[in-house]
């Protein structure tokens, strides 16, 4: 296997892996909060309801959790694996962070397993809400500190080239680079958001399919308020994020927008097909790019002309921008529309047609959270560290990549199967009208005694 | 002291640590496996399944830290073990991915599901196996420099004896270490079935593993001469291991004092896993590699140990809440609060 092979597979395989770690690494950083959440508010209005949706989320999340672990556990060595030239330079300067993500992720480690296993051990529930603290804060951690990893990777700074070799390092600088506070914010509140409709989902799901319990509507209800909040907070976020790339990485947001000349007043260029250099199909909003650029309806944004050849990064991530942001705009659009309806008490609202967007809603973010990340690699091409190393550089020598991929292909099937099939039947075999039941049998059992 | 050496001294725990927690979490998923094969698991699932449920998460930090630990502080394994490790480190990781999440379906999802059971027993034990392997590269004689770019030799490192031998020594040293803990876990359970069988695995697994440990050190005079020095060098370590080890038999041997038979144990790990840290000094990579050539920029080493600090000063008290809450309360061991998962 020649080099280039080596690197295509490369590719492949990270790819592959970060792309199934993402699914369940944004459930492990939003779900805790949410879980937190529904115990807050259920000993707070002293409803029983929430504390059991606190209870079951967590026992899915156990699931969820394992397959984001393991998945993690194998995307931290293949950095190693499939980059070493990229690590070995990097390790010196960015080694920080990946070492304070294994500390968070520790600390998290060991919270989640005395919460799982102390549900009976607490008369006070209170107690009980304080361990999730320290869960839902070291899977935030964790996510920013891997993305500022990934920060650095765009924007690497901390350290100077002296014939190739690094000095005047600065892990603190590496770390808090210019593009870290967009990136960390967008991924956190992607993440929170993402995990919200998700749980949505699951409910109104419930809600269709024939339960028509109250818990249930309380769950929709609950998560499709928070996920508006940080849908819209996702959306400001991605304007400030656009502005960074208009700065900092400008051949970026002209390969997403396929912006090609350099220009004053420039429209914004939605969906559309491209046919050599012709756009065709599509819909142009004039003066938007500008804006988005640089808040000036008449500003100059930064065309791919003003780039060699062989720094472009391929156009085609113009589409998974518009994936990521039709389906934000949708969510934001959505679960505004649900909470107003819900408020002014609208029938509408409770509709099997409105119930079953929501059911998209999950899925949805899901999807848009993959475009967002493949758009953001794919458009840093051809650097793994920004005009610093080229991918091509940094991958291995070594000559069985692409066996690798197909075992890890194998891997990932087996665990995305399985996780789904040991959620299902979890949930199926015990609805919660059963446990509810229980429950009150619990309570008479107790009262008589 | 110097940075070099600390940083070191930090991974070799963590290593360590991962040695004993890894090797009870595999040994103990064996133990479950061949349970239900024999129709023996009514004794043993719980004992298992108790200890096991709480923890399985942080075991796989341990690990993580050690790799991410090594990358920070020596980048340049990354060069050389991350170039010549993608076959066996993947192996490893698909394995530990198994193992980790049919574990978690297992427990959380389908309690008592012979296939999952079985197929983190079998997944587990082939760990240790796998990741030894790395051990026996660093000892030298299986990687070649080609046009500049390290290549692992793999006919060479599976015709060669050492090979086998860690890898024995592996396995053995996994189900001893876990059975030992078990034995002295189910005897504060008050269950004297599984304190029985366990006990008996314990006694069966101590004799392999230390003819295998014994046997490494004669095989290491041929295959690398110059470590086989250094090993001599510190002989008297070796020796307090090798007593530590007839004191954890002989407790066992005479049904007393688990408790302790376990500490001497712990020990005798301890002593022999930094004497023959100590003694493969200043080697990452025989002979291509050492801790100081490797090291990363001053301004790194020192940011990550003061990271390294700090962290453990939230660390060491989680952890002690986590036994204090499973491994030492004595209701929770014995099963007599309810271990309702949530």
């Amino acid at each position: 296997m020649g080099n280039e092979e080596a690197v295509f597979f490369s590719r492949l395989l990270t790819e592959m892996t970060l792309s199934f770690h993402i699914i369940y690494a944004t459930i492990g950083v939003g779900v805790p909060l949410m879980i937190m959440l529904a115990q807050y508010v259920g000993i707070k209005k002293n409803d029983e309801h929430y504390i059991l949706l606190a209870r079951r989320w967590a026992r899915g999340f156990v699931i969820t959790v394992a397959v984001g672990v393991v998945t993690g556990t194998a995307i931290g060595l293949q950095l190693s694996l499939l980059w070493p030239n990229f690590m070995e330079l990097a390790g010196q300067v960015i080694a920080l962070p990946l070492f304070l993500e294994a500390f968070a992720f520790f600390f998290e480690a060991i919270f989640l397993g005395i919460y799982l296993y102390t549900w009976d051990r607490f008369e006070n529930q209170k107690k009980h809400l304080l361990l999730l603290v320290p869960v839902a804060f070291g899977a935030a951690m964790s996510a920013v500190f891997i993305t500022m990893v990934n920060a650095f990777m765009n924007a690497p700074q901390g350290f100077d080239m002296v014939d190739g070799e690094l000095v005047n390092i600065s892990p603190l600088l590496a770390m808090f680079n210019p593009a870290m506070p967009t990136k960390v914010a967008h991924v956190v509140s992607t993440a929170l958001m993402t995990s919200a409709f998700v749980l949505a989902s699951i409910g109104a799901f419930r809600l269709l399919k024939g339960s028509n319990h109250i818990y249930h509507k309380k769950a929709v209800y609950l998560m499709v308020k928070v996920g508006l909040v940080f849908s819209i907070a996702t959306a400001i976020i991605g304007d400030f994020s656009g502005k960074y790339l208009a700065e900092y990485q400008p051949e970026k947001l002209a390969a997403a927008e396929w912006h090609f000349e350099t220009s004053e007043a420039a429209p914004l260029i939605l969906y559309g097909i491209l046919d050599g250099e012709e756009v065709k199909y599509a819909i142009k909003i004039p003066f938007a790019l500008s804006i988005l650029a640089h808040n000036d309806p008449n500003a100059e944004v930064i065309g791919l002309d003003q780039f060699p050849e062989d720094e472009i990064p391929p156009l085609y991530i113009h589409y998974f921008f518009n994936i990521m942001i039709t389906i934000g705009m949708f969510m934001v659009m959505l679960s505004a529309f649900y909470v107003v309806a819900k408020w002014r008490k609208w029938k509408f609202a409770n509709s099997r047609f409105i119930l079953w967007l929501i059911v998209a809603g999950g899925p949805l973010s899901m999807i848009a959270i993959q475009a967002g990340w493949w758009m953001t690699e794919v458009g840093r091409q051809p650097w793994i560290l920004y005009q610093i190393m080229t991918v091509e550089q940094g991958a291995t020598s070594s000559g069985s990549v692409d066996i690798m991929v197909v075992a890890f292909a194998i891997l990932y099937l087996i665990l995305g199967i399985g996780s789904v099939v040991v959620l299902r039947r979890m949930f199926r075999n015990n609805p919660v009208e059963k446990e509810l039941d229980k429950l009150d049998q619990e309570r008479l059992e107790g009262d008589t005694k | 002291m110097t940075l070099e050496i600390i940083g070191i001294t930090v991974l070799w725990f963590f290593l360590f640590g991962y040695v004993i927690v890894g090797s009870i979490d595999f040994g103990a998923g064996f133990f479950n496996a061949y349970s239900l094969l024999t129709n023996r698991q009514h004794i043993l699932t719980n004992i298992i399944q108790r200890y096991l449920s709480p923890v399985w998460e942080v075991t796989n930090v341990f690990l993580v830290f050690f790799f991410v630990g090594i990358i920070g502080f020596f980048p340049k394994t990354a060069f050389y073990y991350g170039t010549t490790l993608l076959v066996p480190a993947s192996i490893a990781i698909i394995l530990l991915a198994i193992r980790g999440s049919y574990y978690a379906f297992e427990t959380y999802g389908s309690r008592g599901h012979k296939g999952y059971s079985f197929m983190y027993g079998a997944a587990g034990i082939l760990i240790p196996a796998s990741l030894s392997v790395v051990l026996t590269i660093s000892e030298g004689g299986f990687i070649d420099m080609v046009d500049g770019q390290p290549v692992l030799d793999y006919s060479r490192l599976f015709l060669s004896p050492l090979t086998w031998s860690i890898v024995v020594l592996a396995i053995a040293a996994t189900l001893y270490i876990s059975a030992v803990f078990l034995t002295w876990y189910a005897s504060k359970a008050e269950d004297a079935g599984a304190t029985k069988l366990l006990r008996k695995y314990a006694l069966i697994w101590a004799l392999p593993t230390m003819i295998t440990a014994t046997g490494i050190i004669v095989e290491l005079r041929a295959h690398n001469p110059e470590h086989y020095a250094n090993i001599l060098d510190v002989w008297w370590a070796f020796l307090i291991s090798g007593l530590l080890f007839f004191g954890t038999v002989y407790l066992l041997w005479t049904k007393r004092n688990y408790g302790w038979a376990f500490l001497l144990l712990v020990g005798q790990f301890f002593i022999a896993f930094f004497a023959y840290g100590w003694s493969h000094r200043p080697y990452l990579l025989y002979p291509y590699l050492t801790i100081y050539d490797g090291f990363t920029n001053e301004t790194m080493a020192i940011a990550l140990i003061i990271a390294f600090i700090a962290g453990l000063c939230l660390l060491l008290p989680s952890l002690y809440l986590l036994l204090r809450l499973f491994l030492f309360n004595k209701d929770y061991v014995a099963g007599k609060k309810e271990d309702n998962h949530a």
